[in-house]
């Protein structure tokens, strides 16, 4: 039997509000406000990158300045002004954290709040965390443990100095820098990240997993991440998400990019909690977010996402099926409620034989707000007896908010099979008319059914994770029933 | 136990229940017996909690406090329990993660400590028994892809684990063959003692074979208009209701 967690729930349930939206007060280095070449030199030369990398990001920024916002999405926002936005905020520090133990007291208390204490993890669940907060990643444990296995686990900027030649090869690879408008723009201002990577055959033998923060004010958070997992290997990965709570909107825009060699396999699961704005829609993160992953070989790259937090989301992992016998597996929960927006979705596009793709979406819709399911399943000429199997699911809770599907289907090769099945529902009054006459409180009875309604997402995630995202939707639908 | 008196209760402006009295003490059933639409299942309802009443006069006391000023929650923690006569379906929610968190917010509400892991599956053991439930049943999701009678049967096994002080049983009979209608039967009958009370909604004489009642009771156009013993049943099987209906038009 599963552990029992509806008690945890029933105390996380009194705090109503955002938990995560407190700052830390940490000093921080940043930079002037506003984008030009001389801002994205400044943040390349802070982090004494190559010259090739400022290339890059130079070259990116000239796409970017060609490209416009796109504005196919089923999202309403006001347009980020971007001269308006600080492009690298770090917390100050004097020296390289070594260990854990030179990790600033501010910093670790900030972890806590979060739910991360690195003892604990180092200590109970064996699970290595990367911290980045604003711009900088802050602490990688189990660094060694991992190196020993020839696994890298650090930040994208310390990959970028002591491991170029993968960050060179890899980068840009599989989003390339004009995919998209966001995509160009994290390519040219992004700041850390985390980077992975997984030697030929080897099996990581614990989630690697990283948090992300946003705290300074008026920043945007840009970073990148890379799994590259070699030949018959295996990775689960894991990234979660907060910010503080603030009256203006904040630009997150990553980009995340993984790589399946011949037989290898990646897990990546995202709670996102970004803060999602207050209850009349003001404020809140803007989440626009490019992640795509290769397969080649027989591999396999499975997405699985919870999405609770951000004003506006626009996010798509992806899943190029590359190589014979390749699967892809895309399983997510949305929950929008007050004024939150989402277009949340996947591309699977299948180009080898014989590949496979799983598309398992739940949308939760409260209050007032959009929540629309956009995938596309793409079967090209070659991908002779490829198969994919859909299901999108709407749950709404109220009469104002919206549910929405856009699936997009193109075969090109007559021997494909793709099923797709959609389905919308108001959450019942007659369920829960039957747990609350069982003596369950409606507040529980919705958290119940909701959680399992969402189970064939939640039981793809690592059990810590499971626990925490089921907390996660009691939370964002509290009191959404109407 | 239970105490209704005098009970008025309309839907949309139409009155179902029309003056409803009954009367229920610890260690008696009594069955509810009438026609259709004579207002039975409203009368489950309003017991229960459902919203959707207006009640115009009268009033209802369960073991000592007034029925309506206790939410449906409070009422089901103070032991009123429903088996539905359509019981619903939650996909994703096992049966036991469903009862452990029903019988935990029960104990909750009386400072109690949550149940063990081991004492609730050894009541599982044992109430899964009472009903001739297949224990995988009570692990598969709360009555997803049940049969209609594997549903009936369900919820008396619910009823087995909560314990409650009351029991109102809408129907449970219907769409039932004869081995389930048994199988139910014994259910409640072994459930019973002098401390609870169990009220029987039926249309059928035939699940009062198995469960016998101390009062019978003839609902009939929102009102109690006969009481009688087991016997009433059989003479209600016999000549149906329109006597009764003659009965109190005379009357």
């Amino acid at each position: 039997m599963t552990p029992y967690t509806e008690d945890e729930l029933a105390k996380d349930l009194d705090q109503q509000d955002y938990k995560y939206g407190f700052v830390t007060d940490v000093e921080t280095e940043t930079v002037p406000v506003g984008l030009n070449e001389d801002i994205i030199r400044l943040i390349s030369a802070k982090k004494n990158e190559p010259d090739w990398l400022l290339e890059y990001r130079l070259n990116s920024f000239s796409i970017w300045k060609k490209m416009t916002e796109p504005n196919w999405a089923h999202v309403k926002y006001k347009k980020p002004q971007f001269q308006n936005i600080t492009y690298y905020a770090a917390p100050k520090q004097t020296k390289k954290y070594e260990s854990w133990d030179d990790v600033d007291p501010e910093m670790k208390e900030t972890m806590t709040k979060l739910g991360i204490s690195m003892d604990e993890q180092k200590r109970l669940t064996g699970v290595a965390v990367d911290f980045v907060m604003d711009s900088v990643s802050v602490a990688t444990s189990f660094k060694a443990k991992l190196k020993e296995l020839g696994i890298i686990f650090c930040s994208f900027s310390d990959a970028v100095l002591e491991h170029p030649e993968l960050v060179r090869k890899h980068m840009g690879s599989v989003v390339p820098n004009s995919d998209n408008f966001y995509a160009a723009l994290n390519s040219a201002v992004f700041t850390d990240g985390s980077f992975c990577y997984i030697p030929k055959g080897v099996r990581c033998p614990m989630e690697l997993s990283t948090y992300f923060r946003i705290n300074a004010g008026g920043t945007g958070q840009f970073e990148r991440t890379l799994v590259i997992a070699e030949e018959g290997s295996y990775v689960s990965y894991l990234e979660g998400c907060t910010a503080p709570q603030r009256d203006e909107n904040q630009l997150h825009a990553a980009v995340v990019e993984l790589k399946a060699m011949d037989n290898a396999e990646i897990k990546y699961s995202t709670v996102q909690n970004w803060y999602p704005g207050d209850k009349n829609g003001l404020g809140g993160v803007f989440n626009f977010v490019t992640k795509r992953g290769i397969c080649e070989k027989n591999a396999k790259i499975s997405w699985t996402q919870v999405e609770t937090g951000s004003a506006v989301t626009w996010k798509y992992p992806s899943c190029i099926l590359k190589g014979d016998g390749s699967v892809g597996e895309f399983y997510s929960v949305a929950v929008t409620n007050n004024y939150q927006q989402a277009d949340t979705g996947t591309k699977m596009i299948h180009l080898g034989k014989r590949t496979k793709s799983t598309i398992i979406s739940k949308g939760i819709s409260a209050g007032n707000s959009e929540n629309s399911y956009r995938g596309l399943v793409q079967i090209h000429k070659n991908a002779h007896g490829s198969r994919n199997f859909s299901q999108c699911d709407s749950l709404l809770m109220t009469d104002h908010c919206g549910a929405h599907t856009f699936p997009y289907i193109e075969c090109k090769n007559p021997s494909a099979q793709i099923e797709h099945e959609a389905t919308t529902s108001k959450i019942g009054e007659d369920q829960l008319f039957y747990c609350m006459q069982r003596g369950i409180s409606e507040e529980k009875a919705i958290s119940l059914i909701v959680n399992g309604y969402c189970k064939e997402v939640l039981n793809q995630l690592p059990m810590e994770f499971a626990v925490e995202a089921q907390k996660l939707l009691a939370i964002s639908l509290e009191g959404s029933v109407g | 136990m239970i105490e209704i008196k005098n009970l008025h209760a309309s839907i949309e402006g139409k009155e179902i229940l029309k003056g409803l009295s009954l009367k229920v003490n610890a260690g008696e059933i009594h069955a509810i017996m009438g026609p259709n639409g004579s207002g039975k299942s409203t009368l489950a309802s309003i017991l229960a909690g459902r919203e959707e009443y207006d009640i115009s006069e009268g009033g209802v006391t369960f073991e000592g406090k007034d029925l309506f000023e206790l939410s449906t929650e409070e009422r089901a923690r103070e032991g009123l329990f429903l088996a539905f006569q359509y019981p619903v379906e939650i996909p994703g929610v096992s049966n036991v993660n469903f009862l452990r968190t029903a019988i935990n917010e029960i104990r909750d509400s009386k400072r109690e400590d949550p149940i063990s892991a081991k004492e609730f599956m050894s009541l599982v053991r044992e109430k899964t028994k009472i009903v001739e439930l297949d224990s995988s049943l009570a692990s598969r999701s709360v009555n997803e892809g049940f049969s209609g009678g594997e549903k009936k049967r369900n919820e008396i096994f619910q009823m087995a684990m909560l314990q409650p002080k009351l029991a109102i049983l809408d129907e449970t009979d219907s769409g039932l063959d004869i081995d389930a209608l048994k199988i139910v039967a014994n259910g409640v009958n072994s459930l019973k003692s002098p401390d609870n009370a169990c009220i029987v909604i039926t249309h059928y004489q035939r699940l009062l074979d198995h469960i016998v009642p101390d009062y019978v009771h003839v609902l009939y156009d929102g009102r109690i208009m006969k009481t009688g013993g087991k016997e009433l049943a059989l003479e209600l099987e016999e000549k149906g209701y329109d006597w009764i209906k003659a009965e109190t038009q005379v009357g």
